[in-house]
């Protein structure tokens, strides 16, 4: 009855492309929206932020990284945790290099190189498919991390082998670093996320969306209509990266505040995997459900037993974690193979035809 | 200049200066290599059946091996301990191919693949919550692995070779001949071997595929026990060893994901040239720790020449 699509007619092509075919979606965004701009902000606590809105945010934005990749161009890669940490580097010797620079053109800017870096991994997958260029990947993400330890001009030489975040001021309020609060953080996380991800729908929905797709759906079939396999799944690998990029400069930013090398393991990246595939491959949407679902699963099995005041020693509780985090992942795949954004279609359209069955 | 000299001379010269402490090495990378052999063979097997890329073979080895240390710990003795452990591994098959792979048949290759990185966490955390995470000393007197080495005098050098190393070699030697035999000649054999030929087909002459995807996944967890034994003899049994696991994927690829041979020609390779090349190139000129990425980039540069691996079926693509 809500979502009553009767009456909006397309009367041109333009309008049958448009971003909200149907206005219901648009006006849910708008709530979405408004919740996240100003609703969280207003009733979030420090903890909250920190433990739930910001990293489910900067979670969403390394899936949907990865899901440009995997789920758009067909590509697997398990190099996300690493590429998540060239931008994190790239962004901390930028920042303390050129101390004056804006720190969102430094966040920004250091999703360049992980590009560029990606793109370099990501030459392999043109002889290479399927599983072998998922191991292949992990080169890259055993290669780079090895590289994080040992290569001191990367850390400055600081004797903890881990980048610290200096102090970020920007246009006098301060974003990053050890004073910052977490709301200023959150709406900084949020713009660029937001931007990000304006940018990811317009990509995949356009030309070169359809272009991946195709490659992923039989990449000689779309090499004999005349797509330069090289040139996409390059350039797949070179938007995955810089957003893979931005979202591991956020990562220490905004969030972690210090990191180091181990930070950015192959956990990292099956974590990030874990989310674009619970949340749906090939779906922008589900990476923040996925997100969701994974960043607040652990906070929740923490709450409970102790909320219920069961005697359970942390170290219990941890392994508990792990457990049940994997028996989900188990029922998720069973339950639904396309991830959570097929819940969403299904309840959308069951919605549409509302209260008829067919 | 120099650094030319230091990557491509020096190295063979400090070879040729002492060969006793090259024997060493390669014996340590052929034992290391024998392990990466055995793990990547559980994998191939597992492929070879069902076309799933089983990523939770790593940790079923350790997850044999603390089942086999928690059981004695409880009292229960080493001799009996064996067997119960492989009665548990045999109801790990069975109930993976109940409860996770049978819902999930005809699915994408990627969905598996994730199912199996699903097994993996669970299984660290049940291990974790039942037996405990500190590293457990592997129960090898007990279960009269012969421990000590010997010393061996070549070139008026010094090599060291454990008992245990020969064990593990021998170990695994029988095992991979029994399997080769297992998979040639006998009934159950001939049937895994004919779905990883053809699933359809396979199906369509009678052949189970539940009941073989349990007899798989049982081996690969008996290949896992013996693994497990070995490693844990030398490092102690713990949740490290995954990430040790993992490198048995690079000898995947090198090898070629169907291929019995290539796992462990590429297991031997793998172990061997990251040994040396730690040892000869990484250490002095990179700063070490080079034994993490090795493998992988090694792979890689082969895999650039063969895409289906030294020894992988030839991959044809049709529209």
């Amino acid at each position: 009855m809500l979502y009553r699509v009767a009456g909006q007619y397309k009367t041109s092509y333009q309008a049958d492309y448009a971003l909200f075919p149907v206005r219901q979606d648009a006006f849910l965004l708008g709530i979405i929206l408004i919740m996240a701009f100003v609703v969280f902000p207003m009733t979030a606590n420090d903890f909250v932020f920190r433990a739930l809105l910001i990293p489910v945010l900067i979670y969403a934005l390394a899936a949907m990284g990865l899901n440009i990749l995997t789920g758009y161009a067909g590509q697997l890669s398990l190099g996300t945790g690493a590429f998540m940490g060239v931008g994190a580097y790239s962004c901390f010797k930028l920042v303390t290099i050129f101390p004056e620079m804006n720190i969102l053109v430094a966040v920004l800017l250091s999703g360049f190189f992980s590009a560029t870096v990606g793109m370099a991994f990501g030459l392999p997958s043109l002889r290479i498919k399927g599983f072998y260029l998922a191991i292949a990947t992990l080169a890259a993400q055993f290669f780079l991390v090895w590289l994080f330890q040992k290569w001191g001009w990367l850390y400055n030489y600081h004797t903890s082998g881990a980048i610290l975040v200096p102090n970020i001021q920007m246009f006098g309020v301060t974003v990053a670093g050890p004073t910052a609060t977490a709301m200023t953080q959150y709406y900084f996380v949020l713009g660029v996320v937001t931007l990000m991800t304006i940018l990811a729908i317009n990509v995949t929905r356009g030309r070169i969306g359809r272009i991946w797709k195709s490659v992923r759906d039989m990449d000689i079939a779309a090499e004999l209509v005349g797509i330069n396999l090289m040139k996409a799944k390059l350039l797949a690998f070179f938007v995955s990266s810089y957003i893979v990029g931005v979202s591991g400069a956020l990562f220490v930013f905004m969030w972690r505040g210090a990191a180091e090398a181990e930070l950015f393991d192959v956990q990292l990246s099956f974590r990030v995997l874990f989310i674009a595939i619970i949340g749906g491959l090939g779906s922008i949407l589900g990476n923040y459900l996925g997100a969701i679902l994974i960043v607040a699963l652990p906070v929740l099995l923490n709450i409970v037993p102790r909320a219920l005041g069961l005697p359970i020693s942390s170290s219990t509780v941890e392994h508990i974690n792990v457990m049940t985090i994997g028996a989900l992942i188990i029922f998720f795949l069973i339950v639904e193979p396309h991830g959570l954004a097929r819940f969403w279609q299904i309840i959308r359209e069951k919605l549409i035809i509302w209260p008829f069955p067919h | 200049m120099d650094l030319l000299r230091r990557i491509f001379i020096t190295p063979f010269q400090d070879m040729a200066a002492a060969p006793d402490f090259l024997i060493q090495v390669i014996w340590e990378g052929l034992v290391s290599g024998t392990l990466y052999a055995l793990i990547a063979l559980g994998f191939v097997l597992i492929y070879k059946s069902s076309r799933i890329f089983n990523f939770a073979q790593g940790i079923m080895v350790v997850f044999a091996a603390l089942t086999l240390v928690g059981l004695y710990q409880m009292g229960v003795p080493a001799l009996l301990a064996l067997p119960l452990t492989l009665v548990v591994m045999f109801f790990l098959a069975v109930v993976i191919e109940r409860v996770v792979l049978r819902p999930l048949v005809n699915q994408p290759d990627i969905i598996l693949f994730m199912a199996t990185i699903g097994i993996t966490l669970f299984l660290i955390g049940f291990g974790e919550t039942i037996f405990g995470g500190e590293t457990k000393r592997m129960i090898t007197r007990e279960l009269y692995i012969p421990t000590g080495s010997t010393i061996f005098e070549p070139f008026d050098g010094f090599v060291a070779i454990e008992h245990l190393d020969v064990t593990a070699l021998v170990a695994a030697i029988v095992l991979v001949t029994s399997l080769l035999v297992f998979l040639n000649r006998t009934r159950i054999g001939r049937a895994i071997r004919a779905l990883g030929d053809d699933h359809q087909a396979a199906l369509s002459v009678g052949i189970s595929l539940s009941m073989i995807w349990v007899v798989v996944w049982f081996i690969a967890g008996i290949i896992a026990l013996v693994t497990g034994i070995a490693w844990g003899a030398r490092a102690g049994v713990s949740f490290a060893l995954e990430i040790v696991a993992l490198k048995a994927l690079p000898v995947l690829l090198l090898g070629g994901l169907e291929s019995v041979a290539g796992a462990i020609v590429g297991g031997l390779m793998i172990g061997v040239l990251e040994k040396l090349f730690e040892i000869y190139w990484g250490q002095p000129l990179m700063g070490g720790g080079t034994e993490t990425w090795f493998a992988f980039v090694f792979a890689l540069i082969v895999l650039l020449f063969r895409p289906q691996g030294l020894f992988g079926e030839r991959i044809i693509e049709r529209v």
